[in-house]
């Protein structure tokens, strides 16, 4: 196979930036050894892997090759990373970025790779591949049909068995063409993994800017990968803890809009926002239901919090804590059933689970320190929490407390958010004296840590579910 | 107060300042444009220099009440904790006694954190913080319709240092005159 360097690589400066930017800084890099991944017995009819979080064996990261993908005809579109065959070239780009740094592969993107002709995306050469030491092989195409839109098909081999592993192929419209490569790095991770895909997702955060003691805090959005960036708020107002709708329709964050802090729900289509609750009293810590159909706030009065649900679409609140202190936060468990929170009642933060309507509190945390802000995990089988005992840390442990384990060991690092997958974790992490604040995110194993890429200061992530 | 029966029926958000009320005046709907942010007050604990001054601040401004108090405005807080010490119990009474020698004004108590905590919780904190300044400012006969409260949690340290002094500095209740 001719192996030459396509004519066009200089061109995509946008989509190689931001691949680029992706990429873990050296300090991550040099914290993340080997991560932990063993192969297991695969579930019958599946032969993907496991990823298992205790087991200490050294797994060797899987080769995958991703060449640009090929295009029937080289034609304009109105995307913006150019015509079809420069869009193959940043589809690829983009996936080699989602399935680095994860710990599982080794991709190796376009830049490094021949290019494949249109022909070759169903018939791969393998026994060129396989000379290049390809293990796994994506191929992909793009084609522009006439009313505009975009189809993507990407296709997964198994470059040593000369065997396809999975084909999927979306149509999409020139601007959604980053989420093409998303699903495209979704398929080709599930497959692989057996785990649930999570790269098609969105985050909503904190940009943060200025001085420590008088910092500007603007409600932002962004795609997983940092691509797709947007500020919501100007920053006139301080915006906090943000929580993303299940649909992506909506956004849930306190204000400080008219000098108190107050939980709004922002629409993001109409560019509108309404209180969630008519009140005097200040609202914090909203948090969605799975289904998007209800919403948890907490609501101090005469100095007490407590922890109330209303519906999304308004209404009469029902109050679920009642106890003198601070009750505040709550995740809802995937099924909607019980809700995690957390309360000071016992004296010190720690976390507590109830039914979702309000009945049968206990206690969960018993680790020394104190346990704040739970997270149900989306796979249900976890709660993720900011362990307090000195320096804060994302810590997780099982739905009945037990397995209690740190996941990070830094400074300051609060306010876990969970990936779709309930397999990686985002937090924000402050640094001592300046106050700048980051956003990393972090794996079950607790090794493969990387910082996001964020144009300015971030906190406060929420990682919405995977697209539809 | 006899003056202002009507306070308590208003919106929350026009108590806050003739910003918001100018704002909050153009309509029910969320305004597009986003109001000033009202920032925290400054605090005098230090160096107040007012005093002094051949042409001191109008008699029952905030910058009078900041004279006057010379840094008792300001009341501190143990770790995670709200309780008010002897030491706040003296800064509430000189408030107390201002805010009576001036019965049309109102005042805003901001409630304070430490960086060393999660932000909801120090929220909630902040909150519970200002609500016991404002609760004894009531016991000691001030009106609680003309006290409101905010908490800011840990996002306004007044001392932004990451040490055991600057922490106890930021661990605050702020009382503000309403101007």
């Amino acid at each position: 196979m001719m192996i030459r360097k396509p004519l066009l690589a200089s061109v995509f400066v946008a989509p190689a930036v931001a691949a680029a930017a992706f990429v873990a800084p050296a300090l991550a890099q040099q914290i993340a050894p080997a991560p932990v991944v063993t192969p297991t017995a695969a579930a019958p009819g599946d032969a993907g892997l496991s990823v298992t979080v205790s087991d200490d064996s050294a797994w060797v990261s899987l080769g995958i090759d991703i060449p640009g993908f090929a295009t029937n005809a080289d034609v304009p579109t109105a995307a913006s990373a150019g015509s079809t065959a420069q869009l193959g070239r940043a589809i690829a780009e983009v996936i080699t970025g989602d399935l680095k740094n994860n710990g599982l592969f080794k991709p190796v993107g376009p830049d490094q790779l021949p290019g494949v002709p249109f022909i070759q995306v169903t018939q791969p050469d393998f026994p060129a591949w396989s000379a290049r030491g390809a293990e796994m092989l994506v191929h992909g195409s793009v084609q522009a049909a006439g009313n505009g839109t975009l189809t993507i098909t990407c296709i997964l081999y198994d470059a040593s068995l000369h065997q396809q592993l999975v084909k999927a192929s979306w149509e999409m419209t020139p601007a959604d063409w980053r989420r093409s490569a998303h699903k495209c790095a979704d398929t080709v991770y599930a497959r692989l993994s057996g785990e649930s895909p999570f790269f098609d997702s969105r985050i909503a955060y904190i940009a943060e800017t200025g001085p420590k003691n008088h910092r500007m805090k603007r409600l932002a959005i962004m795609d997983s990968d940092g691509a797709n960036h947007r500020f919501i708020t100007t920053g006139q107002a301080m915006a906090l803890t943000p929580r993303f709708s299940p649909d992506y329709k909506s956004i849930l964050y306190l204000s400080y809009l008219n000098g108190s802090p107050r939980i709004y729900v922002y629409n993001v289509e109409t560019a509108s926002q309404r209180l969630v609750a008519e009140t005097r009293n200040p609202t914090f810590a909203p948090r969605w239901s799975p289904d998007g159909r209800s919403i948890l706030y907490s609501m101090a009065i005469a100095g007490n919090t407590n922890i109330y649900r209303v519906s999304a679409t308004g209404g009469t609140s029902q109050q679920l804590t009642d106890t003198p202190g601070i009750n505040i936060g709550g995740s809802f468990s995937p099924d909607g059933k019980k809700i995690v929170f957390e309360s000071d009642r016992s004296g010190s933060q720690q976390i507590y689970v109830m039914n979702a309507d309000g009945t049968d509190q206990h206690r969960i945390s018993f680790f020394g320190g104190k346990s704040a802000t739970p997270e149900w995990s989306p796979r249900g089988d976890q709660i993720a929490f900011t362990h307090i005992a000195g320096n804060l840390r994302i810590a997780v442990m099982s739905v009945e407390g037990g397995h209690f384990r740190n996941l990070t060991d830094s400074w300051q690092d609060e306010a876990p958010t969970w990936a779709p997958n309930g397999r990686i974790i985002q937090f924000f992490r402050t640094e001592k004296g300046s106050g700048k604040s980051t956003v990393w995110q972090v794996d079950l194993t607790g090794r493969n840590e990387r910082r996001l890429p964020t144009p300015v200061d971030g906190s406060d992530p929420a990682w919405g579910p995977i697209r539809e | 107060m006899p003056s202002m029966p009507n306070i308590r029926v208003l919106s929350g958000a026009l108590l806050l300042g003739a910003a918001a009320l100018s704002l909050a005046a153009c309509g029910s709907k969320p305004p597009k444009e986003l109001p000033p942010e009202p920032g925290p007050a400054v605090s005098t604990t230090t160096n107040a220099p007012m005093p002094q001054m051949p042409a001191g601040p109008v008699a029952g401004t905030q910058a009078d009440f900041v004279a006057q108090m010379m840094g008792r405005d300001t009341i501190h807080f143990a770790y995670d904790k709200y309780g008010i010490d002897p030491a706040s119990a003296v800064s509430l009474q000189s408030q107390a006694t201002w805010l009576q020698k001036y019965p049309g004004k109102r005042a805003t108590i901001e409630g304070h954190c430490d960086e060393r905590g999660t932000r909801d919780y120090n929220l909630a904190l902040g909150e519970r913080r200002a609500t016991a300044a404002k609760n004894y400012l009531v016991s000691l006969g001030v009106d609680a319709g003309r006290l409101t409260t905010v908490s800011y949690g840990k996002e306004r340290p007044a001392d932004p240092a990451s040490t055991e002094e600057a922490y106890a500095m930021n661990r605050r209740a702020v009382t503000v005159a309403i101007d």
